[in-house]
């Protein structure tokens, strides 16, 4: 059997902002995690990464990063990407100071 | 303090009309990220975790007021009213655009400031001790030989692919404030039968494999400098082990290759080159010399100092801590904590600025210096106005008088920006201070060092910390390792492992039960933590440590 696939997002920076956005449905760019497309399979998700890997300008450094979808909608895996997500611990600042 | 001449203000301003059109480029999708980023990086331009991060160069840690104000005004207008001072002089920004950029690097070249090799595999900001011009001790200011390098070193064209960085750090006194021993090179002033001459240093460093500088050479005469040094790296730059990124720093080629070696293949370099230093670096030197003149120090009373001293016991506590011995009779070093209880070690705000580079203006002949423990130095105060001084920093809350103690811990970014980090360091240093603070035990633990660093590569000095931390990633939870013993002196000494890591939650408890070992084991107060330490070995602080270990033990 293959091994369970985690689902994945796809992730960079903005170019001019330099601020963490994720791959939306749509193919625009979000910056919060709850509106991403989450990747259930990994032949699409290698698609959807080398679709963004030609957006030059508008990202930096594009990669696939794990997420699990629960109850309380899409979550971050490792406590980097809840940094990421959320901001640096020491200021209210970056994405948890923007979110409304 | 160093003008720029012509040629440095028409070279920063090229280096800035270029990178202003490489940023259009990246920009309009002429340039891709690949292409993009060596040229970034050269300019001292990073991508962090949640944003871009500037570095701008502090050459040896000097500053004017006015520059300090510049400062202050970029972080109001292009960044978040703030800024992060460094363990290498340097002050980063962590939050501005890419399309502002070329703009800061301009108002930075209007006070002359860069942020040019500051990254990169070059020769990095020459860092220096920060009592230079000041210190009791001192044999002779190390800044005109660190603007010498800093010269010599920008934009060399035989040292633009080195293996990896190369940092080279001057220190002056007969004591080593800059760390000089985990520096690629090394250099310190000393004299010997009234002579001047340099004890020359090589491949020390910190991050994952921790090596303590060896002495290449012990008297090196002053004329020498520039071809020896150009030798060293020419010899590192063929040898270096461009294979492996963690083999390439000079540490691992001396060690690789033995210091005799080194010093056989640096000699016959040497040798070669010599004759080509035809002495206009020695004439240079005389002129950079000139301009680091010491200030025309004031006679005066000290009755004020006297009078606050005996009157008001939180200046006295803050005077005792915060102040360093003056080579002028009559005046003091004041080291400003920007490391309050609770506070990120190392960040000042914008107001802050304004006020210590005010102070300066004022009443410290328009100096200041970043040191590499994340503080701010007035390095030239008359001991009269120390009273004045010391309520302006209470004003805006840069009064702490902690300066040595449990609380001045040098932390780096970590996970709360760096993108190389595998766990936070700030919050750390935030709850241990905060802690100590509570327990009011700060004054009588005496001189500590702390240090944490968020991942091996160690800009958080961790491994020459008394108490050093290391923040790693174990299965995904933020695990903290504690080395012991280490230290960033002359006798600088590489921490060493205590045992298995902390939690995130178990770390601080985990300090602070060494601590109290410390106090429980001490012969007295005048026993410090270090020498306690060596006088007793890990034993009694593993025992604090892992309490658990050691009941097992016992019932065994
Ligand atoms: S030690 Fe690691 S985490 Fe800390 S600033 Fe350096 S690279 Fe980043």
């Amino acid at each position: 059997m293959p091994k369970a696939f985690t689902p994945k997002v796809v992730t960079a920076n903005h170019l001019l902002e330099g601020d963490v956005i994720y791959l939306a449905n749509d193919g625009g760019w979000t910056r919060r995690l709850e509106e991403a497309e989450v990747l259930m399979d990994e032949d699409y998700a290698a698609v959807r990464l080398g679709e963004v890997e030609s957006r030059q300008s508008e990202v930096v450094g594009p990669y696939l990063a794990d997420v699990t979808v629960g109850p309380k909608g899409v979550q971050t895996t490792h406590f980097r990407e809840e940094f990421r997500k959320t901001g640096p611990s020491n200021y209210n600042h970056g994405k948890q100071a923007e979110a409304v | 303090m160093y003008q720029y001449s012509d040629f440095d203000a028409a070279y920063v301003a090229e280096r800035n009309r270029q990178f202003r059109a490489q940023v259009e480029r990246r920009i309009d999708g002429s340039l891709t990220e690949d292409e993009f980023r060596p040229l970034r990086l050269m300019n001292g331009l990073y991508l962090q975790l949640h944003a871009y991060m500037l570095r701008v160069a502090i050459p040896y840690g000097t500053l004017n007021s006015g520059q300090m104000r510049q400062l202050a005004m970029i972080a109001d207008k292009f960044d978040k009213g703030y800024g992060h001072f460094t363990t290498r002089q340097n002050i980063q920004y962590n939050w501005p655009k890419l399309p502002d950029v070329p703009d800061i690097l301009d108002a930075l070249a209007d006070v002359q400031m860069h942020a040019i090799q500051t990254s990169g595999n070059t020769i990095r900001n020459v860092t220096a001790d920060h009592f230079a011009g000041a210190a009791a001790d001192e044999v002779a200011d190390p800044r005109p030989v660190a603007e010498l390098i800093r010269q010599w070193s920008t934009d060399h064209p035989e040292f633009q692919f080195l293996p990896r960085k190369f940092k080279v750090a001057v220190a002056g006194g007969k004591i080593d404030r800059a760390v000089t021993r985990a520096h690629d090179v090394g250099i310190r002033i000393v004299e010997r039968d009234g002579q001047i001459g340099y004890e020359i240093i090589v491949g020390g460093g910190l991050g994952r494999t921790p090596m303590i500088g060896k002495t290449i050479h012990d008297f090196l005469p002053e004329a020498d400098l520039l071809p020896y040094l150009e030798a060293i790296v020419s010899v590192w730059n063929l040898l270096g082990r461009r294979d492996n990124k963690y083999k390439a720093r000079i540490k691992i080629t001396v060690h690789e290759n033995g210091l005799d070696e080194i010093k056989r293949l640096v000699d016959d370099r040497f040798a070669l080159i010599r004759p080509q230093f035809s002495g206009v670096d020695q004439a240079l030197l005389a002129e950079i010399k000139a301009q680091f003149q010491p200030p025309a120090f004031r006679n005066a009373p000290e009755d004020a100092f006297a009078a606050a001293y005996d009157a008001d016991p939180l200046f006295r506590s803050w005077a005792d801590t915060n102040l360093a011995e003056h080579r002028a009779p009559g005046y003091a070093i004041v080291q400003i904590s920007i490391k309050k209880h609770g506070d990120t070690p190392g960040d000042a705000t914008s107001e802050q600025m304004r006020v210590m580079a005010d102070l300066a203006e004022r009443y410290g002949h328009d100096e200041l210096r970043i040191s590499h423990e994340q503080n701010v130095i007035l390095p030239h105060v008359h001991k009269s106005d120390l009273p004045a001084i010391y309520a302006a920093l209470r004003d805006v809350d840069l009064h702490t008088a902690n300066i040595g103690l449990v609380s001045d811990i040098i932390a780096c970014p970590g996970m709360d920006y760096c993108a190389l980090a595998t766990a936070r360091s700030i919050p750390i240093a935030q709850q241990i201070a905060v802690r100590f603070d509570e327990l009011k035990l700060e004054h009588e633990i005496g001189d500590l060092k702390i240090k944490i660093s968020g991942c091996i590569n160690a800009c958080g000095h961790h491994h020459v910390g008394h108490i050093g931390i290391l923040g790693l990633d174990r299965a995904g939870v933020e695990n903290y390792q504690i080395t012991l013993g280490g230290d960033a002196t002359d006798d600088a000494k590489i921490g060493e492992r205590a045992g298995p890591g902390f939690s995130y939650t178990e770390i601080v408890p985990a300090i602070e039960r060494l601590v109290k070992a410390y106090l429980d084991h001490r012969t007295s107060k005048d026993e410090t933590f270090a020498q306690a330490y060596t006088r007793l070995g890990a034993a009694p602080f593993k025992a604090a440590l892992y309490p658990e270990k050691e009941a097992r033990a016992n019932a065994a």
